[in-house]
């Protein structure tokens, strides 16, 4: 943390320092018109402890803004590539032309994974992390929890193979050894809300281990620490988010499903196995189509399943009783940040009087604060878009084309007053209790 | 005789009209916009008045309310159709009127106080023999056609007045009105177009391609982003299939969402109809007014035995009822959707 810091301020204090030069240089002049040569001497210290202390003030107060949301920043992009140089991460490319309101993000293609950059064997980064952002960057591994557990896996892998370089500490060379991977991940594709709280957590257990750990009890107690995460935060508290939300499920239920979460396709299965007696609608959007995997899970099992496209919600509407969502994050201002498509649904509801439930562990709260889906979002690529139909192809040249821009968004939030109900392991929550809940979490830690 | 060969023609041409009709529903006929079924109603309308046996005013209705029935009972979703076809029953009343020298004012407004009085006995009055009917019919009925011919113009020319410069405009699907409404505006002003194609058929990919050949700005996005850019969008601009008599849309699926989310965002709604569109039905039960088209377009039946066992095969949709506060432009001037009635 110590490091952090130092780097923090390393990249603030030259720009700082010419800031201070000019503001000293400014009243200089202007002092001597003012004050007697007398007086100049301590004027002139005074004013410079009150810059130097802003100065520290500013250190402390202010958050780096994260990388992949200044993309139109070039001196941002620089540094970016410094530090990807220094750690020897192959730098990832944007792809086609960006939409103008979205210039501030990245847009990759699915065909240069950052993968192909990387010789082999892989030197720098673990093979373990390499596959993840393959799979990442492919779309193999979507969905927060799946990434999330994916990533403690392979963590708990680079901890196995790792040994403690001499004259180190593994608390403090582990944490820096972390570092190029993550980087790496989020060049393959930026990093989830969940997978953040996962990294952040990660990191404080490391940094926790006491200095005169054997290096093989250090190993096993990460890995405790690592699987007892995965099992409180993920798998038991989806066990407890189902028993919450199957009090909601009555029977002659029709529940609206959109998407393929993998909580809400849980507690689906966890009612249909309690003798719940309902059938579901899944809502489906181009271009992921992820509703076709919900519906094949949900099929398997026996229940009663109905299939439309997003555009036919109006429709399908006036006979749902519920509508259940799963969410990507929780922000603290209340918004639901979830796969694009969502709002809409909760929106279209709303406009029904049907009840919106969305279901979410507490591992997915984040401190962010968002109302639209402008400012921070990831830009999927925009090749999904083009399709095929009756032999032709309309989109098929649209980079020839100048004026033509295709987008492919992949989150949106939803505003509180659309959501009735969330449901966490923590119990039934109103969308407003989020910051409650992360007040509380932060007291505990 | 020629009298018969002439009926034979024409039931000829009708049949074939008749099918086509039927056939342009599947999606598997070549598929016609609206004003070209509007075009084609008329101008079968003109050669039945011209070719068919009747004798008054009255019978030539009979003859034209019969074929009407058939060519709506071919295709109900295309409503073009049946307004056509009260359109020319209307000319037909109006040049009935014109010939007996009654006055047209005081035949149309039809005031309670004749309504009472009268009490629908106008029904005998078409029993009347003119000669110069027949002619004064088909010249009205050749009118309509000419209004027909230029109501995209008369639209396009307003698109000055409702789009500024430097505006985000969103759009959903294909209407060939709003294309060239936009085309127009952008003759002289520039904007930014955002379309958001409709799944599973994605006409949008296709009035994106087409608006980019005039330097539009056009972005495509899936319908499930909508709500997500509306919040950037200045105006909503859409075309629609029929304008119902409330004031209600019959438009494609996804328009209701769409005015939902403009709702919203207090984003101002433009409805784009050309005057064969108003119907003077009124949307009574659901779902006689959707349109279904079979689900291999959104799940096709190779993927597996998901579909065989227990999928209840859901159809996608295509057209839907969108009700609320939004301006329409039509070819002569601008409405509010409470005066639809009037315009009949």
């Amino acid at each position: 943390k110590k490091q952090h810091k130092k780097n923090k301020k390393d990249d603030r204090g030259p720009p700082e320092k010419e800031k201070e030069k000019e503001k000293a240089s400014v009243p200089a002049p202007s002092k001597p018109a003012t004050q007697s040569p007398a007086h100049k001497g301590t004027a002139f210290a005074i004013l410079h402890s009150l810059v130097f202390v802003s100065f520290l003030y500013f250190l402390l107060v202010v958050k780096r803004l994260p990388e992949h949301i200044q993309v139109d920043d070039p001196a941002a992009l620089k540094k970016l590539a410094k530090k990807l140089e220094r750690q020897q991460v192959p730098l990832r490319s944007d792809y086609g032309y960006k939409v103008s309101l979205f210039s501030h993000l990245h847009q990759y293609s699915r065909k240069n994974p950052p993968t192909q950059q990387i010789s082999i064997p892989a030197t720098v980064i673990h093979p373990s992390i390499v596959r993840l952002g393959l799979q990442y960057s492919q779309g193999i591994i979507a969905g927060s929890n799946a990434r999330s557990v994916a990533l403690l896996h392979a963590f708990k892998q680079v901890i196995r193979d790792y040994s403690t370089p001499p004259n180190e500490e593994l608390s403090r060379d582990l944490v820096n050894k972390l570092s190029p991977y993550i980087s790496f991940l989020s060049q393959c594709r930026p990093l989830s809300a969940s997978m953040g709280n996962a990294i952040k957590y990660i990191k404080k257990e490391i940094s926790n281990i006491p200095s005169q750990c054997k290096e093989e009890e250090a190993k096993r107690r990460l890995q405790e620490c690592i699987d007892s995460y995965i099992n409180e935060k993920i798998i038991l508290a989806s066990e407890a988010i189902s028993k919450y939300a199957i009090e909601k499920i009555s029977d002659g239920d029709v529940i609206l499903v959109y998407g393929c979460s993998s909580l809400v396709n849980h507690i689906l299965c966890e009612a249909f196995e309690k003798q719940r007696k309902f059938r579901v609608i899944v809502v489906d959007s181009r271009p992921r189509l992820e509703g076709k995997e919900a519906l094949r899970r949900l099929v398997k099992k026996g229940i009663r399943c109905t299939y439309v496209l997003i555009s036919a919600l109006s429709y399908i509407l006036p006979e749902v009783s519920k509508v259940f969502l799963g969410a990507h994050a929780l922000l603290a201002n209340g918004y639901v940040m979830s796969r694009v498509g969502t709002s809409q649904i909760a929106l279209v509801a709303k406009a029904f009087n049907v009840p919106v439930l969305v279901c979410c562990e507490t591992y997915k709260f984040c401190e962010r604060v968002q109302t639209d889906s402008f400012v921070s979002n990831e830009l999927d690529d925009p090749d999904d878009l083009i399709v095929t139909r009756n032999g032709k192809t309309h989109l098929e040249n649209w980079q020839t084309v100048k004026s033509l821009g295709l987008l492919n968004l992949v989150y949106d939030v939803t505003p509180p007053d659309f959501v009735d109900l969330v449901i966490t392991d923590l119990g039934m929550i109103p969308c407003t209790s989020v910051p409650v809940v992360l007040r509380v979490k932060n007291v505990d830690q | 005789m020629p009298g018969a060969d002439k009926e034979t023609d024409l039931s000829e041409r009708i049949e074939s009209f008749l099918s086509e009709l039927k056939r342009c529903g599947s999606g598997a006929g070549s598929l016609r916009g609206s004003a070209e079924t509007a075009r084609e109603t008329t101008a079968l309308l003109r050669r039945t008045t011209a070719q068919a046996r009747w004798g008054n005013a009255g019978e030539l209705m009979e003859i034209i309310r019969k074929e009407g029935r058939r060519m709506t009972a071919a295709q109900p979703s295309e409503t073009t159709v049946g307004n056509m076809v009260r359109r020319v029953l209307k000319i037909i009343r109006e040049e009935y009127a014109r010939s007996r020298g009654s006055s047209e004012e005081t035949d149309q407004q039809e005031s309670l106080h004749k309504l009472l009085t009268s009490g629908g006995s106008s029904e005998d009055n078409f029993r009347q023999h003119f000669a110069h009917l027949k002619a004064n019919v088909i010249e009205a009925i050749n009118e309509l056609l000419t209004e027909l011919e230029g109501t995209t113009d008369n639209i396009s020319m307003q698109a000055l007045e409702h789009i500024h410069s430097n505006e985000v405009i969103m759009t959903i699907g294909r209407s060939r009105t709003v294309e060239a409404f936009l085309k127009d505006a952008a003759r002289k002003r520039k904007f930014h177009v955002i379309v958001a194609e409709c799944a599973p058929f994605c006409q949008g990919h296709e009035m994106a391609t087409s608006l980019c050949k005039e330097d539009i700005e056009t972005t495509v996005i899936p319908d499930a982003a909508i709500f997500a850019v509306m919040s950037r969008v200045n105006k909503v601009i859409i075309g629609t299939q029929t304008v119902l008599a409330n004031g209600g849309l019959r438009a494609v699926n996804g328009t209701h969402t769409l005015a939902l989310a403009a709702k919203h965002h207090s984003t101002p709604l433009i409805v784009c109809a050309p005057m064969f569109k108003l119907s003077p039905q009124f949307p009574n039960e659901e779902d006689t007014f959707h349109k279904f088209v079979s689900p291999h377009e959104v799940l096709p039946f190779t993927e597996g035995n998901v579909t065989q066992q227990h999928l209840t095969p859901f159809s996608t949709l295509k057209t839907e009822i969108v009700t609320g506060q939004r301006p329409f432009i039509t070819h002569s001037n601008v409405f509010h959707l409470h005066h639809t009635h009037l315009l009949l």
